[in-house]
């Protein structure tokens, strides 16, 4: 089997790999680049786990081939903090602790940070709808919209 | 396993015709991909047609719209211009799994995987969406529901592809609307759906309507005697029951863990019933 030869930009950037046809994007940022933060729930599109943004938009890496990537601009957990600063949303799941096992904790974090970029201001029932494809079996979900809508308060009052 | 992604539809359909039935296409792969990971299908090759502008174009002239294949739920959604012309059509492919899910998923997609649960097809029939399908032959047209042969199959021929959708622009007073039954609020397949598109006449009576059904048959179905109940009427409570039974009578259900038999039936008559009443007030409108 032939492999196909990829450029990207990951976190900023410039990122080669090469991959099989039918390698996942979950599989090439785990297996090949050694990207563990991306996490493999479902490996079916149900679970949100190993959400990534991909030109702009959240998507789950288990769904998008790697060979359909040249081009593209990606985005994942490892970029999401400046050095040792964490992102807002980090920091206030770390203090409404929307997190226990954390499986689940970089899809939330990157659906989230797509969300925000897009609605600022979202209500609690538009955080609910806009997660509703990522999965939490241990802290439960209030915790986790708490601490989006509290990241999206504090966000606003700094860009403001 | 190959995967190609060619940038013109000539090409996409010489790979096509060339590997026969071992190639498959492959758009937003919220499908296809998994299949290949449960080993359901072994491709020999993709053909990744998202590189194909008249497959990636939503293009709304004064007599025509046309949606690419390969548009995802995503796009159609933060189109607000064809949201205001076929809103049905717009939520009915909005309802396809999650955000990430949208980010992904086409149109073109969601109607050749060939699910009779499939969201977008009821909307697509109620709204007289024709199919372009580019094959080794040239290009030809055909109504959505003649395409639909049972689940997992459409009637396409070796080497054929659909490039995009076409519809016509909704004369004055038409309006759409598709909803679905799911025992939740989100993430899930319909158990029932039901998509409806109506035009009025100026003194406010039906003038043509298209009623359609998912998740009730092999494929979506069209409800044939919708018309002869609706034409020239208006929309009392005698109209509404003639319809709901006329939606019932088109079911040909199944039992699964979604719901029964009769259930489904029954509901469709219901959701048939709901989703007139939206298209209705929207043709109003419009």
């Amino acid at each position: 089997m032939s492999k196909y030869h990829v450029t990207t930009t990951i976190n900023g950037d410039e990122v080669d790999f090469t991959c099989y046809a039918d390698q996942t994007l979950l599989e090439v940022l785990r297996e090949d680049l050694n990207m563990t933060g991306t996490k493999n729930g479902c490996g079916s599109g149900d679970c949100g786990a190993c959400t990534v943004i991909v030109n702009g938009r959240p998507v789950n890496a288990c769904l998008v081939l790697g060979a359909e990537l040249d081009g593209a601009n990606i985005e994942t957990i490892e970029g999401m903090s400046t050095g040792t600063e964490l992102h807002p949303l980090q920091q206030k799941f770390l203090d409404h602790a929307a997190l226990q096992c954390g499986i689940c904790t970089p899809g939330f974090l990157n659906m989230a940070k797509a969300l925000l970029e897009k609605n600022p201001e979202p209500t609690e029932t538009e955080v609910r709808y806009a997660l509703a494809g990522n999965l939490c079996r241990c802290t439960g979900y209030d915790k986790i919209v708490r601490a989006v809508l509290d990241a999206a308060a504090e966000m606003r009052e700094s860009t403001s | 396993m190959r995967y190609e992604a060619p940038e013109t539809i000539e090409a996409a359909v010489a790979l096509l015709a060339a590997a026969g039935k071992t190639a498959r296409v492959f758009a937003g792969g919220t499908d296809l991909i998994i299949q290949i990971k449960e080993e359901m299908i072994e491709p020999g090759m993709l053909v990744d047609i998202k590189k194909i502008k008249e497959t990636r174009e939503v293009i709304l002239d004064d007599d025509e719209i046309r949606i690419g294949a390969s548009v995802t739920g995503a796009e159609l959604g933060e189109n607000k211009e064809l949201k205001k012309l076929f809103p049905g059509v717009v939520e009915a492919v909005q309802l396809i799994g999650s955000d990430q899910v949208q980010g992904r998923a086409t149109i073109g997609g969601n109607f050749c995987n060939a699910s009779p649960a499939a969201d977008s097809v009821p909307a697509l029939i109620a709204s007289g969406a024709k199919a372009v399908v580019a094959g080794p032959n040239g290009t030809r047209t055909a109504a959505v529901e003649d395409l639909l042969i049972k689940p997992g199959q459409l009637s396409l021929a070796p080497g054929e592809l659909i490039i995009s959708f076409c519809l016509s622009r909704p004369p004055k007073n038409t309006g759409d609307a598709y909803l679905r039954f799911i025992p939740r609020s989100e993430m899930d397949i319909a158990v029932v759906g039901a998509g409806v598109s109506v035009t009025l006449n100026p003194d406010g009576t039906c003038a043509a309507a298209r009623v359609a059904l998912g998740a009730v048959a092999p494929t979506a179905r069209l409800v044939e005697q919708a018309p002869d109940i609706l034409l020239g009427k208006e929309l009392d409570e005698r109209v509404l029951a003639e319809l709901a039974a006329a939606a019932s009578a088109t079911c040909q259900p199944i039992n699964d863990k979604r719901g029964t038999i009769k259930f489904r039936t029954s509901v469709a008559g219901v959701l048939a019933c709901r989703a007139i009443k939206i298209a209705w007030e929207r043709a109003e409108k419009n």
